[in-house]
């Protein structure tokens, strides 16, 4: 039977990272090879390449935006993210041999940080329940997230602290994984719940708003140098336009 | 005033309250649809019928054949030649951080108004048609799972509606935590509206005037010579001095291409005498050109980059007939917007200007650097009547810089007020700079059948306006873009203000200058009362010359007889 579930979890596993790496290698392959064909940075905005790394760094680690936006999503937002950051590098033990001593040193933070976790997505849900304006534009699939992140996030902890899995057994699985090792897995109700649902959020995550993950680098308005009047920014359709010397592109040869 | 409901102002901290919000409080039919005539000039389809009755316009009558497949692939189009859209339509997470940002939103309540709402109608039909989870959950017949829904002409006409109720102020994406820019999800939704003959009368009539006679107000060469005759005129009377205001002078340094609404529009034209005195001042030799009249673009608006370029051509044709050496811009936003940071892009490369001056220069990039030289003799009081704050245009605040510095577009026209004013309090801070709030006709709406968005639109704006009027005495707002000051001049008085009360920024420094060989106010006077004299005298001759010769016939009739 355990051999059994592993066989089926490898089968899903495999299939979720192959969606997720190509999917996701996929869109941005396509925000690469789109043009953006005029500057549009949303001003001020830096005048060197430099200072746009800086801006982005701004946006991705200290959410800038949000921040003069709404303190109170900020700070769920904040929460919820490092959190999650924390979280992720706890469970780096799970497939490493050795364990690197930084994620050891992170175990205790990585372990707790699933209450913080929690505390943050509840009060994401709770804005799209209760305020009435994000109410409006949240589509069902916007609650389905947080509530898919929500039984992960408790699934975790429940194992963490009441009811513990045969880790062991599940380490080897996912060292398994990396080999292409056929292993079982425990038939733990709350383990295959929680994998199950950590599958679902990689299969989701190229055809989802997710995206915003490795969007925000490609957004022209945070990502874009001030210099329009020193550089000229073509995009080549455009330039085929000079080009021919033609004024619209149903006229292009 | 025709009868509009109003929003209420307090003035209270200058910041509206976010208000609950009003499904379908601004359903309507949009604004008038353009004509096949219109739209075939813009290089449009034009194979649709107009609707007999103006108010059957924008109730999709106007549709093209098969328009939802031609607007499907203007949509795939689109998004496979602007990164800005591919991107911006994948990755919003509905946060509901841009919800209480936009203008229209507080003035109309109506949750279509809410950023990330007007995306949305546009992003559902992308996610429905060219994602795989809209296509999934579409053929399961729930697409609305994803935030998916079908293309039907519902969903036109709410694009039509509403994405002709926004300005494309870009405030929504400073506060976007993925810079997501609304402006651009609506310049595409306008372009596919446009190849389903859904184009908006206003734009279009207004390109078309432009590319037959160089302006937006399709005001003739000769029309424009007469104007700026009148103006010189007007200078001289009042300063004394004769300031020119060139057209089509060849060899010129200088090409100013200003907002056609300079030419004729209160307060615009007493900017435009601003820069004139400025520029004589500074000994520029400058011209206006009747072929580039027109430094507005409106192809930004309708998100069309063909007729954007079409028009940008224009300007450079014009620098090249005129041999120029320089091209400045006058006070004008959406313009200041392409010209700085599109014109290099659509119409250069400007290899045969100076490379010493900015391509394009902006008007206050040459008064603010002069000012603090102290090149121009500047006498402040003459503004002392004035308490004065200042109205950030959105696209110049938000699309643009002026100077070397980041931040320019907000300091300069500052630093001119305050050189030529002694009286200048800013609105409150979440109002300006980069969070300022469009006037509320911005991007195309600037239009009389849009007249009760344009006056919601601007609660915000007048809001704040009234804090500084109620608690800081504040007199009149200055403004540097032709639309703000042509749609405040209309709006305010809606919210009891006096439509005087906004002015140029090249207006205060117009009325401070004083320039070379100026006469004083009372040698004005005397001169005045000189010439009256002489009037006068010459009337007392030709009179007594008259009585003369009467009385001469009178006594060689006696005499005759």
């Amino acid at each position: 039977m355990q051999m059994t579930i592993g066989v089926i979890y490898a089968v899903l596993f495999w299939a979720a990272t192959l969606v997720l790496v190509l999917g996701v290698a996929n869109k941005i392959r396509i925000y690469a090879k789109v043009p953006a064909p005029l500057k549009i940075p949303t001003t001020p905005a830096p005048v060197t390449q430099g200072g746009v790394v800086i801006r982005m760094m701004q946006e991705v680690f200290l959410f800038k935006s949000l921040f003069r936006s709404d303190k109170l999503l900020w700070a769920l937002g904040f929460l919820f993210h490092y959190a999650m950051l924390l979280i992720v590098i706890r469970h780096f033990r799970y497939v490493q041999e050795p364990i690197w001593g930084f994620v050891q040193f992170m175990q205790p933070f990585g372990k707790y940080a699933g209450f913080l976790f929690i505390i943050g997505l509840l009060g994401l849900l709770a804005r799209r329940l209760f305020i009435d304006r994000v109410r409006y534009i949240s589509a069902p699939s916007d609650i389905a997230m947080l509530l898919l992140l929500i039984m992960i996030g408790i699934s975790g902890l429940l194992m963490s602290f009441v009811s513990h899995t045969d880790i062991v057994m599940v380490k080897a699985f996912f060292r398994g994984l990396i080999t292409f090792d056929w292993q079982p897995l425990p038939t733990d109700g709350l383990l295959l719940l929680h994998l199950g649902l950590v599958a679902i959020l990689m299969l989701i995550f190229p055809i989802s708003k997710l995206l915003h993950a490795p969007g925000i680098f490609f957004s022209p308005t945070r990502n874009q140098v001030d210099n329009p009047r020193e550089k000229r920014h073509v995009a080549p359709w455009a330039e085929e336009l000079e080009k021919q010397n033609k004024m619209f592109l149903d006229e292009l040869d | 005033m025709a009868d509009y409901d109003v929003p209420e102002i307090t003035g209270e901290d200058g910041i509206v309250d976010v208000p609950a919000l009003q499904p379908d409080a601004m359903k309507s039919h949009g604004p008038w649809v353009s004509k096949p005539e219109f739209q075939d000039a813009m290089h449009f389809p034009t194979d649709f019928n107009m609707p007999e009755d103006v108010s059957a316009y924008g109730n999709t009558d106007t549709l093209v054949e098969n328009w939802k497949e031609r607007a499907l692939d203007k949509m795939a189009d689109l998004k496979g030649r602007y990164r800005s859209l591919q991107v911006f339509l994948d990755i919003c997470v509905k946060c509901g951080a841009c919800t209480d940002k936009c203008h229209y939103y507080l003035g109309t309540t109506d949750p279509k108004n809410m950023p990330v709402a007007r995306q949305d109608l546009l992003r559902k039909v992308y996610r429905r048609y060219f994602t795989f989870a809209g296509k999934f959950f579409g053929k399961m017949g729930m697409p609305g799972f994803v935030g998916a829904a079908e293309l039907d002409e519902d969903v036109v006409k709410d694009w039509y509606n509403y994405y002709h109720q926004c300005s494309q102020c870009r405030r929504c994406s400073v506060f976007c935590p993925y810079g997501i820019d609304t402006a651009e999800i609506s310049m595409a939704a306008r372009e596919i509206l446009d190849h389903i003959g859904m184009g908006q009368k206003y734009c279009t009539e207004i390109m078309g005037k432009l590319n037959k006679i160089g302006n937006n107000l399709g005001l003739p060469e000769a029309a424009l010579a007469d104007t700026l005759e009148g103006l010189e005129e007007d200078i001289y009377d009042e300063t004394g001095v004769e300031v020119k205001l060139p057209l089509d002078k060849k060899g010129a340094e200088i090409l100013l291409i200003t907002p056609s609404a300079d030419f004729f529009a209160e307060p615009h034209v007493d900017g435009l005498m601003g820069y004139a005195k400025v520029f004589h001042e500074l000994g520029l030799d400058w011209t206006l050109s009747s072929y580039a009249s027109e430094g507005a673009n409106f192809g930004m608006f309708i998100g069309s980059y063909e007729n954007m370029r079409k028009i940008s051509l224009r300007i450079r044709k014009a620098a090249q007939d005129l041999g120029v050496k320089r091209i400045v811009f006058g006070e004008c936003g959406h313009a200041w917007r392409v010209a700085y940071s599109f014109l290099n892009t659509l119409a250069g490369p400007f290899d045969f200007l100076d490379q010493n001056y900015p391509i394009p220069q902006h008007v206050l990039e040459i008064t603010e650097p002069a000012l603090a030289a102290g090149k121009l003799n500047i006498d402040k009081s003459k503004n002392d009547d004035m308490v004065l704050t200042f109205h950030d245009s959105c696209n110049i605040a938000r699309g643009s810089r002026m100077g070397a510095k980041p931040g320019g577009q907000f300091d300069i026209p500052r630093n001119v007020i305050r050189a030529v004013c002694n009286n200048f309090v800013d609105m409150p801070a979440d109002t300006i700079h980069d969070a300022t709030f469009c006037c509320g006709g911005g991007g195309g709406i600037l239009t009389d059948d849009l007249m009760d968005i344009r006056i919601k639109g601007a609660q915000p704006r007048m809001e704040a306006l009234k804090h500084v009027t109620d608690k800081h005495q504040v007199t009149h707002m200055a403004a540097i873009c032709a639309i703000c000051k042509s749609q405040f001049t209309k709006v305010v008085p809606y919210y009891g203000f006096s439509m005087d009360m906004i002015v140029s920024v090249h207006q205060l420094v117009s009325n401070a200058i004083f320039l070379t060989g100026q006469l004083t106010e009372e040698e004005i006077e005397a001169k005045e009362a000189a010439e009256e004299a002489e009037w006068a005298a010459a009337r007392e001759k030709a009179a007594a010359e008259k009585a003369a010769k009467e009385s001469e016939e009178a006594e060689k009739e006696t005499s005759d007889k």
